[in-house]
């Protein structure tokens, strides 16, 4: 039996605007997919460790000091949109 | 011989005596890639320009008397997921078409700075998703040994044309098998290197602490050579290894004389083509020859590693892909508000097999399926590294086939994502693990397809795993070449 996924709060989640045929199939092949997935569960015991970094880092620190960053124009130079120097974006909150 | 079927070696050789200039080495490169683009598309870029400039720029410091080591003048194709300034960067996606990075990945300036020359950008799976570099939003590519086949994937463009002889030398980046099954698929050497000892810095990036770069080459050697020159500690990268790293040349040529080597015990039996198992225990038995000691281990997790790495992989996909949203690069779709354009530009920009890793990974992470999901894939991930471990008290490294099948033809597995997703069942685990791993070539089956050979070391066992590495490829003398018609584009 595969698993069933409310796919549409999947998609939602994931900003992800799809037709209702494009949820229906991925809806299927996740299903599938995620039957194979649940073979995790089968896993006998319980591993001594937490997954980690495979050198066994825990974090890493560099001095907080200023350096330049990359030039602001030639990174505005790939968006869609800019202007004076920001992002343009359409509104992010409804308005009455 | 033409200059283009040289080696890092011989190449180096050559440019060093003066017997060729690396002008002559990249137009040869060149030549050979106009022959064969037109049936492999290996490339979606070729840099003619800047790659002559800069292949004039190492005859000048040869001139001179500049030497910046074993890579300079040799020409080399960079996997499309890697930042080169000034020159298109598109993973092979919609949603970054027409991006030109205002940055190089530390990788292509350690390239530069080793005075490589950089031919073009080579074609993959969308994002590094995929075994078969089918799921290419600018077409498939092709395997130079038989062009009705796939190279592999993802970096099947880098594996057909170092393969094809249109590179020299290349890189590519290994998640789940990445490097080394297309290697395998196309009859050249390819090394997955341990977990942060190659910066990851300009790497776009598909899962995080599963993504290595690494090299394909022509030879053992030259792969040890290739990723002394691209790896080291770099502040850009918070997962980079600042401690001592491995010499991969040291024990080149020793012979396997008193080393234990494991054959994997899980990584045979049903799925696994009978070439490919009877060229690996010829193999396994020809090393016992030579002198290794060679054992059968059983390491049981990696029954199940598989199903965790597609949980781990698709999560980290989900999260890092959040990025393109439509706004600051790539492509956008109109929309009334902020999140209509994000939802709309992805969907239009990225192709099924992304969109699929996207939703099957926020699944796994979301609320009330995680701890089931995405939580259990990190326990197996623990319980390989577990097993790993035990394995490697009893032996130096492992051995087992890099791919079940070898290459198998186009459109076969596109319908049937889990088909595709087996292709990667012998190079996962060492992804999970962080660990090293390397496929070599060991022979051909009835067809005339290359079969590869996987070695895998523990974490930083690099000269042991290319001490192993050199002696399979002596002991198989694979010198076959693909057959690839030569057909003017």
């Amino acid at each position: 039996m595969p698993i069933d996924i409310d796919i549409a709060h999947v998609a939602r989640l994931s900003r992800l605007d799809l037709s209702e045929e494009e949820l229906e199939s991925y809806r299927t092949q996740l299903g599938v997919i995620l039957d194979h997935a649940a073979k995790v569960q089968e896993l006998e015991g319980e591993p001594t460790q937490e997954s980690e970094h495979p050198l066994g880092f825990v974090n890493a620190f560099r001095p907080d000091e200023r350096r330049p960053s990359l030039d602001r124009s030639e990174v505005l130079e790939q968006a869609p949109e800019s202007e004076n120097g920001y992002f343009v974006v359409p509104p992010a909150l409804e308005t009455e | 011989m033409n200059l283009n079927e040289l080696s890092i070696v011989e190449a180096g050789e050559r440019l060093r005596s003066g017997a060729t200039s690396a002008s002559q080495i990249l137009e040869s490169v060149l030549e050979r890639a106009s022959h064969t683009e037109a049936q492999l598309h290996a490339y979606l870029t070729i840099d003619r320009e800047r790659a002559r400039e800069s292949a004039a720029r190492a005859d000048a410091d040869f001139a001179d008397g500049i030497d910046k080591g074993p890579l300079q003048g040799i020409p080399f194709a960079v996997k499309d997921n890697l930042c080169t300034r000034g020159v298109e960067t598109t993973a092979s996606s919609q949603i970054l078409a027409g991006y030109v990075p205002p940055y190089d990945a530390t990788v292509v300036n350690k390239l530069k700075d080793g005075g490589a020359v950089i031919v073009g950008k080579t074609n993959l799976d969308e994002f590094a998703m995929g075994s078969s570099t089918e799921n290419s939003a600018y077409g498939a590519s092709y395997n130079p040994w038989d062009i009705g086949r796939i190279p592999g994937g993802s970096s099947g463009g880098s594996a057909a044309a170092v393969s094809a002889g249109s590179a020299i030398g290349a890189l590519g980046s290994d998640t789940g098998g990445s490097i080394r099954q297309p290697a395998a698929l196309t009859g050249i050497v390819g090394i997955k290197p341990t977990y942060g000892t190659v910066s990851r810095y300009g790497l776009i990036a598909f899962a995080s602490s599963l993504d290595q770069i690494g090299p394909l080459s022509k030879s053992v050697e030259d792969a040890a050579l290739t990723l002394e020159a691209i790896w080291g500690y770099d502040p850009l990268d918070a997962t980079s290894y600042a401690g001592e790293y491995p010499d991969p040349l040291a024990d080149l040529g020793k012979g396997v004389e008193g080393l234990k080597l494991g054959v994997v015990k899980e990584l045979a039996g049903d799925g696994y083509e009978p070439a490919v198992e009877e060229a690996v225990a010829d193999m396994e038995q020809k090393l016992a020859m030579a002198g290794a000691e060679v054992i059968e281990v059983s390491l049981p997790t990696f029954d199940i590693a598989l199903s965790a790495y597609y949980l781990i992989a698709p999560a980290e996909a989900s999260a890092n892909l959040a990025r393109f949203d439509g706004i600051r690069y790539g492509h956008r779709a109109s929309g009334a508000t902020t999140e209509a354009l994000m939802a709309r530009s992805r969907a239009e920009g990225f192709g099924p097999e992304v969109t699929r890793r996207i939703l099957l990974g926020t699944y796994a992470l979301s609320a009330g399926y995680y701890d089931a999901f995405y939580g259990q894939a990190q326990r197996v991930r623990s319980a390989i590294r577990e097993d790993f471990a035990r394995a490697y008290q009893q032996v130096d490294a492992l051995v087992s086939p890099t791919s079940p099948t070898v290459a198998f033809a186009a459109g076969e597995r596109t319908q049937n994502p889990l088909s595709m997703y087996l292709s990667d069942i012998c190079t996962i685990p060492s992804n999970l693990a962080g660990h090293p791993a390397l496929s070599l070539p060991i022979g051909l089956d009835a067809d005339g397809l290359p079969i590869g050979f996987q070695i895998m070391a523990p974490a930083l066992g690099e000269t042991t795993l290319f001490r192993v590495a050199a002696e399979v490829e002596r002991l198989a003398g694979f010198t076959a070449r693909p057959r690839i018609e030569m057909v003017a584009s």
